[in-house]
C-alpha cells in the first residue's frame, strides 16, 4: 500500500503543475492581451501600474521566461492583485476560505449522511414503493440547479413562514466572534456565545441544505448499488445464521462493507460541492470564495477569477487524493498488502 | 440461497419503467417547443405586454417580469437557446472527445499520454471553475460559454472512448482483422469503433442535463445569454434582484429542473437497459 | 428437556417465487434428528438439500411458500417471526457454509466476528470475557496461534483456517444442532479429512445433533448415522447408513453408489447414471426419477410413488420411494459385495 500513496503522491506534483499551466495559458490568452489579466482597465492609462506590472509578471520578457516568473509569483503565494477588492487574490481567498469551508463540509455531512441512509433503505426495501420514492427524490436533487431552489426555498422558508433567517452568515445585529477557526459555529461555541452559535448554525441549514441535497443522489445511488451487491453475498447469510438481527445485518455487515466503495466518490462529491457552492454562496450572500469567484467573474476581474481557479483545482486534487488513501485504509484487503 | 435470491430478482415490476416513459414525454415536449415556438398563439418574449411585476393571472399564467414581459413566454423562448446550445456543446464534446480518446486508446504509447495527461489536467478543475474562467477570460458571451463548456466536457469522452477502445481492440475479430491485412483507420472505423457507442450514448444522454445546468449556471452569473434574450439561467438572476416576485423565476427553474429530470430519466432508464447489474 | 426429538421436519414443501409462477423446490421432505446423532444429507446439486437446511434455520427470503412442519424441540418454527428465530439462530442451532472463503466478513476480524456470535445472545458478558470465549473457541478448533489469529482478517487465512473459523462462531453458543452444509467441498483434499474430524470430535464432545450435507458418500458413510438421499426435492430414501448403503431399495441410492470408483474393480465398470437432474420448472411426471432409472416400468412415469417403509427383514428402519422397492432387482446384484 506503501507503494500505492507513494505513486499517488508523485502525481500530485505533475498535476499541480498541469493546473497552473492552464491557468497560465488563460491568463495569457485574456481579452488576446495578457497585460488585461493583470491590470484593470480604468488603470490601463496609467503607465505606473502598467510598467509595475509588466515588470513584475516580466510581459516585455520572452514566453518560457513569462512561464517561469509566473510559477515563481504562485508559489510566493502571489496571485495577483484584485481588481475589486485591491487586495491580493490569495489574501482574498485566505479570508474567504473558511467559510466556504464550513459551508461545504455542513452540506458534505447532510449530503452524504441522507444519501447513505436513503440507499440503505432503497437497498433493503428493492423494487418497492419507498425504493422508488428514494430513487426520484435523489434524482431531482442532482436536476435541481441551486440557484432556483436556494431561492424557492429561502422564499418559503425565511421569507413566507419565517423559521430561518434570510441570507448571510450571521444577524447583521449580532457581533462575530473572534476569529480563531473562521467556522462560524465553533468559533461561537469556543468563545461561549450559545446565542450567536444558534444565530450561525440558523443561517448555516439552509444553504447546506440546498447544497447537500445536490450530491444526495449521487451517494444514495452508489450505496444502494454497492449494499445490493454486498447483500447478496455469502457472509450476509452467514452473518443472520449466528442470529444477527436485521438491523445488525444492515449496519455492521452489509453496510460496512458497502462503505468502502463508496469512499471513492467522496472525492467526486467534493467537486459537485465546489460547483454547488459557488451558486448557492451567491444566492445566501454566503462570503465565501464561491461568491468571490461570481463578483470577480460578473466584474471581470481577472487575478480574482484565476486565482480561485487554481486554488480549486488543487483543493479538488488534494481532496481526490485524500480519497485514494482512505479508500485504501478502509479496506483491509488493500491496507494490509 | 443464491438460487432463490437470483431467481426473485428476475422480477421487476413494470411500473419501474414509468420513469423512462415520463421522461421520454419531458423530452419530447421541450423538442416540439424548440421546433415550433414561433408558431404558438403566445405573446412577444422581448416586448413589454403587461404591467410590470404582475403575479399569475389568467392571461399570464406566469406572471410577468420586471419590464413586463410574460414570463411563461420567455421561458418557452427559453428553451431554444438552452436546448440547441446544449445540443451543440454535447455534440462538440462528443465529436472531440471521442476522436482524441479513440486515437489515445488505438495508437498508444506517446500519443496516448499526451492525451491522457491533458484530460487528467482538465478533469482535476471543479468544471464551473473552469468554464468561469474561460468564459471570463474570453469574454462574457454564449458562443464563449459554449467554447468555455466544450473544453470542460470533452475530456470526459476521451477517456470513455479509449477505454472502451482499449478493450475492443484486443478482441478476436479485431486481431483478424488485422491479420487480415485491414489498415489502421479501416480497423478502427468499421471494426472498433461500432462496437463502442453504447457507453457514449449513456453518458451523453445523461450529461445532456447536466450541460444545460451549467449553462443555466453560467448565464445566471452573467457570462452567458445577454438581455433581453430570454435564457432560463439569466432569467432566474432577474428573479432573484426581485426576490419576493418568487414568479420570475418558478417558470425558468421548473423549465431547467424538467429537462435535466427528463434526461437523466431516460439515461438511468437506458443504464438500467445495457447494464442489468445496476437493478 | 422433553422427549420430543431435537428436529423434525415433517412433510416440508417450499415453494419458490419466480417470474414462471411458483415453483417447487422441494415436496413432502420428512426426517429428523436426535441429541447426539448425526444425519447425512445427500444428493446432486440443486437437489434441494441447501434450500431444507435454510428452511430449518428461518434463513429463506420472505417471499419464499414454506408448508409443512419443523419442530425443534417439538416447538414449530414455520410460521415463527424472523425476530424469534433471529433469537434461535447461532444459539440452539448453527451453521456452516460450503466456502469459507466468502463466508466470513472481510472487513470484519475473526476476534469481531467471534464476539459477535456471542454477544448476540449473551448481552451481559464483559468484553474481556468475551475475548477469553473467543480465545477458547479458537483453542476447540484446534487453531495454532490463537491469539494471533484473532487479530487478523478473513483473507490472511487459508480455507482451511478460516472454516475452523467458521466452526469456531458455530460453536460459540453451545449449539444443539449444528448444519454443515458441504463444509469441505471447497477444500483441499487433506484439510478436508482433518474439518470431517474436528466436526467428528465437537459433536462427541458436545453432544450435538449434527446434519451433514455432503455429496461425497465416502464421508457420509464414515460419520452419519443416518444417511436421507435427496433427489429433484424429495426425499428417496432414507434410514440406517450401513443399512442404506449395504443395500439400497431406490435405484437412485444403487446409481449413486454405483457411480463410486471402488477398488476391486476396473475403470470401465464405472457406472455413471445417465441423464440430468431436472430443472425446477420442469419436473418429470409420476417419480422424478423415471426418466434416468434403468428399472422404470409404466407405472413409474404416472404414479408418484410414497416414502414408505421398506418391507425388507435386512434392513430394519429404511424408507423408500419407490413403486418397486420390495421387489427391485438392483438389490441382489447391489452393493452387497
Amino acid at each position: 500500500m506503501t507503494r500505492f500513496i507513494i505513486r499517488r503522491l508523485i502525481s500530485i506534483p505533475l498535476l499541480l503543475l498541469g493546473i497552473v499551466s492552464i491557468a497560465f495559458l488563460i491568463s495569457h490568452n485574456t481579452q488576446g492581451d495578457p497585460l488585461a489579466s493583470i491590470v484593470s482597465e480604468r488603470q490601463m492609462d496609467n503607465p505606473e501600474v502598467v510598467a509595475a506590472a509588466k515588470a513584475r509578471w516580466g510581459l516585455d520578457k520572452s514566453l518560457p521566461e513569462q512561464y517561469v516568473l509566473y510559477l515563481r509569483n504562485l508559489i510566493t503565494g502571489d496571485l495577483g492583485t484584485s481588481f475589486r477588492t485591491k487586495q491580493g487574490v490569495g489574501k482574498d481567498i485566505l479570508e474567504r476560505l473558511p467559510a466556504t469551508l464550513e459551508l461545504v463540509i455542513a452540506a458534505m455531512i447532510l449530503g452524504v449522511g441522507s444519501g447513505i441512509v436513503l440507499g440503505v433503505l432503497a437497498a433493503r426495501f428493492r423494487n418497492k414503493p419507498i425504493d422508488h420514492a428514494a430513487r426520484l427524490w435523489a434524482l431531482t436533487g442532482s436536476s435541481t440547479p441551486v440557484f432556483w431552489s436556494g431561492l424557492i426555498l429561502l422564499y418559503i422558508f425565511s421569507v413566507v413562514l419565517g423559521w430561518l433567517p434570510g441570507p448571510g452568515r450571521l444577524d447583521p445585529r449580532s457581533v462575530p466572534p473572534e476569529f480563531m477557526t473562521g467556522f462560524l459555529t465553533i468559533d461561537t461555541l469556543l468563545a461561549g456565545d450559545f446565542a450567536a452559535f444558534g444565530d450561525a448554525l440558523h443561517h448555516l441549514i439552509l444553504p447546506a441544505l440546498v447544497l447537500g441535497w445536490t450530491v444526495m443522489g449521487i451517494v444514495s445511488r452508489l450505496v444502494r448499488g454497492s449494499m445490493l451487491d454486498v447483500l447478496s453475498q455469502d457472509y450476509i447469510v452467514a452473518a443472520r445464521a449466528r442470529g444477527a438481527g436485521e438491523l445488525r445485518v444492515l449496519l455492521n455487515h452489509a453496510l460496512r462493507n458497502a462503505l468502502v466503495p463508496t469512499l471513492t466518490i467522496i472525492g467526486f462529491t467534493f467537486a459537485y460541492l465546489i460547483t454547488g457552492a459557488v451558486l448557492t454562496e451567491t444566492i445566501f450572500s454566503w462570503p465565501g470564495i464561491g461568491s468571490y469567484a461570481v463578483e470577480a467573474a460578473r466584474n471581470l476581474d481577472y487575478p480574482a477569477i484565476i486565482g480561485v481557479t487554481i486554488v480549486g483545482g488543487t483543493a479538488f486534487l488534494l481532496s481526490n487524493l485524500a480519497t485514494d488513501i482512505a479508500y485504501a485504509f478502509a479496506d483491509p484487503r488493500i491496507r494490509l498488502s | 440461497m443464491s438460487q432463490s435470491v437470483a431467481i426473485t430478482a428476475f422480477r421487476l415490476p413494470n411500473w419501474a419503467k414509468l420513469p423512462v416513459i415520463i421522461g421520454g414525454l419531458i423530452v419530447l415536449f421541450w423538442t416540439a417547443v424548440v421546433l415550433t415556438i414561433n408558431f404558438w398563439p403566445i405573446d412577444d418574449p422581448i416586448e413589454m405586454v403587461a404591467k410590470r411585476l404582475m403575479p399569475p393571472s389568467a392571461a399570464h399564467w406566469f406572471g410577468t417580469d420586471a419590464l413586463g414581459r410574460d414570463v411563461l413566454s420567455r421561458t418557452l423562448h427559453g428553451a431554444r437557446l438552452s436546448l440547441l446550445m446544449s445540443c451543440a456543446v454535447i455534440a462538440a464534446a462528443v465529436g472531440i472527445g471521442c476522436t482524441l480518446g479513440a486515437i489515445a486508446g488505438y495508437v498508444g504509447g506517446f500519443v496516448d499520454g499526451i492525451i491522457m495527461r491533458l484530460v487528467d489536467i482538465t478533469l482535476a478543475f471543479p468544471p464551473i471553475l473552469l468554464a468561469m474562467a474561460i468564459t471570463a477570460s474570453l469574454g462574457p458571451g454564449l458562443e464563449n460559454a459554449a467554447i468555455a463548456m466544450i473544453v470542460v466536457w470533452w475530456p470526459v469522452y476521451a477517456r470513455l472512448m479509449r477505454g472502451q477502445v482499449l478493450t475492443v481492440k484486443v478482441r478476436e475479430h479485431v486481431e483478424a482483422a488485422i491479420a487480415g491485412g485491414a489498415g489502421h483507420s479501416r480497423t478502427l472505423l468499421t471494426h472498433i469503433l461500432p462496437l463502442t457507442w453504447s457507453p457514449i450514448l449513456v453518458n451523453a444522454t445523461m450529461d445532456f442535463g447536466q450541460v444545460v445546468l451549467l449553462a443555466a449556471s453560467l448565464s445566471f452569473i452573467g457570462l452567458g445569454a445577454s438581455p433581453p434574450t430570454p435564457e432560463w439561467g439569466s432569467m432566474i438572476s432577474e428573479g432573484a434582484i426581485h426576490f419576493y416576485k418568487w414568479w420570475i423565476c418558478a417558470g425558468p427553474g421548473i423549465a431547467i429542473l424538467s429537462v435535466v429530470l427528463g434526461f437523466n430519466f431516460i439515461g438511468d432508464g437506458l443504464r438500467d437497459y445495457l447494464d442489468p447489474r445496476s437493478r | 428437556m422433553s422427549t420430543a426429538p431435537l428436529i423434525e421436519v415433517i412433510d416440508l414443501t417450499i415453494q419458490l417465487n419466480t417470474a414462471v409462477g411458483m415453483l417447487e423446490a422441494v415436496r413432502g421432505v420428512n426426517f429428523s434428528v436426535a441429541d447426539g446423532k448425526t444425519l447425512g444429507v445427500v444428493g446432486e446439486s440443486g437437489c434441494g438439500k441447501s434450500i431444507t437446511m435454510l428452511a430449518i434455520m428461518g434463513l429463506l427470503p420472505p417471499d419464499v411458500v414454506i408448508s409443512g412442519s419443523i419442530k425443534l424441540r417439538g416447538v414449530e418454527l414455520v410460521g415463527m417471526s424472523q425476530r424469534q428465530l433471529a433469537g434461535l439462530r447461532g444459539k440452539r442451532m448453527a451453521m456452516i457454509f460450503q466456502d469459507p472463503m466468502t463466508s466470513l466478513n472481510p472487513v470484519m476480524t475473526v476476534c469481531e466476528q467471534i464476539i459477535e456470535a456471542i454477544s448476540i445472545h449473551d448481552r451481559q458478558a464483559s468484553q474481556n470475557a468475551k475475548r477469553v470465549r473467543a480465545l477458547d473457541l479458537l483453542q476447540l478448533v484446534a487453531i495454532p496461534y490463537p491469539e494471533r489469529r484473532l487479530k487478523q482478517y478473513p483473507h490472511e487465512l487459508s480455507g482451511g483456517m478460516r472454516q475452523r473459523v467458521m466452526i469456531a462462531i458455530a460453536m460459540a453458543n453451545d449449539p444443539e444442532l449444528l448444519i454443515a452444509d458441504e463444509p469441505t467441498t471447497a477444500l483441499d483434499v487433506t484439510v478436508q479429512a482433518q474439518i470431517i474430524e474436528l466436526l467428528q470430535r465437537l459433536q462427541r464432545e458436545r453432544k450435538m445433533g449434527l446434519m451433514l450435507i455432503s455429496h461425497d458418500l465416502g464421508v457420509v458413510a464414515g460419520i452419519a448415522d443416518e444417511v436421507a438421499i435427496m433427489y429433484a426435492g424429495r426425499v428417496c430414501e432414507k434410514g440406517p447408513v450401513e443399512t442404506v448403503f449395504d443395500r439400497p431399495h431406490h435405484p437412485y441410492t444403487f446409481g449413486l453408489l454405483e457411480s463410486l470408483p471402488k477398488i476391486d474393480r476396473t475403470e470401465d465398470q464405472l457406472v455413471a447414471i445417465p441423464g440430468s437432474l431436472p430443472t425446477l420448472s420442469m419436473r418429470p411426471s409420476g417419480c422424478r426419477f423415471h426418466p434416468r432409472c434403468n428399472f422404470a416400468q409404466a407405472i413409474c412415469a404416472e404414479a408418484d410413488p410414497a416414502l414408505e417403509t421398506v418391507q425388507d427383514p435386512l434392513t430394519p428402519g429404511v424408507v423408500a420411494a419407490c413403486h418397486f422397492a420390495e421387489t427391485a432387482l438392483y438389490t441382489d446384484q447391489g452393493a452387497g459385495s
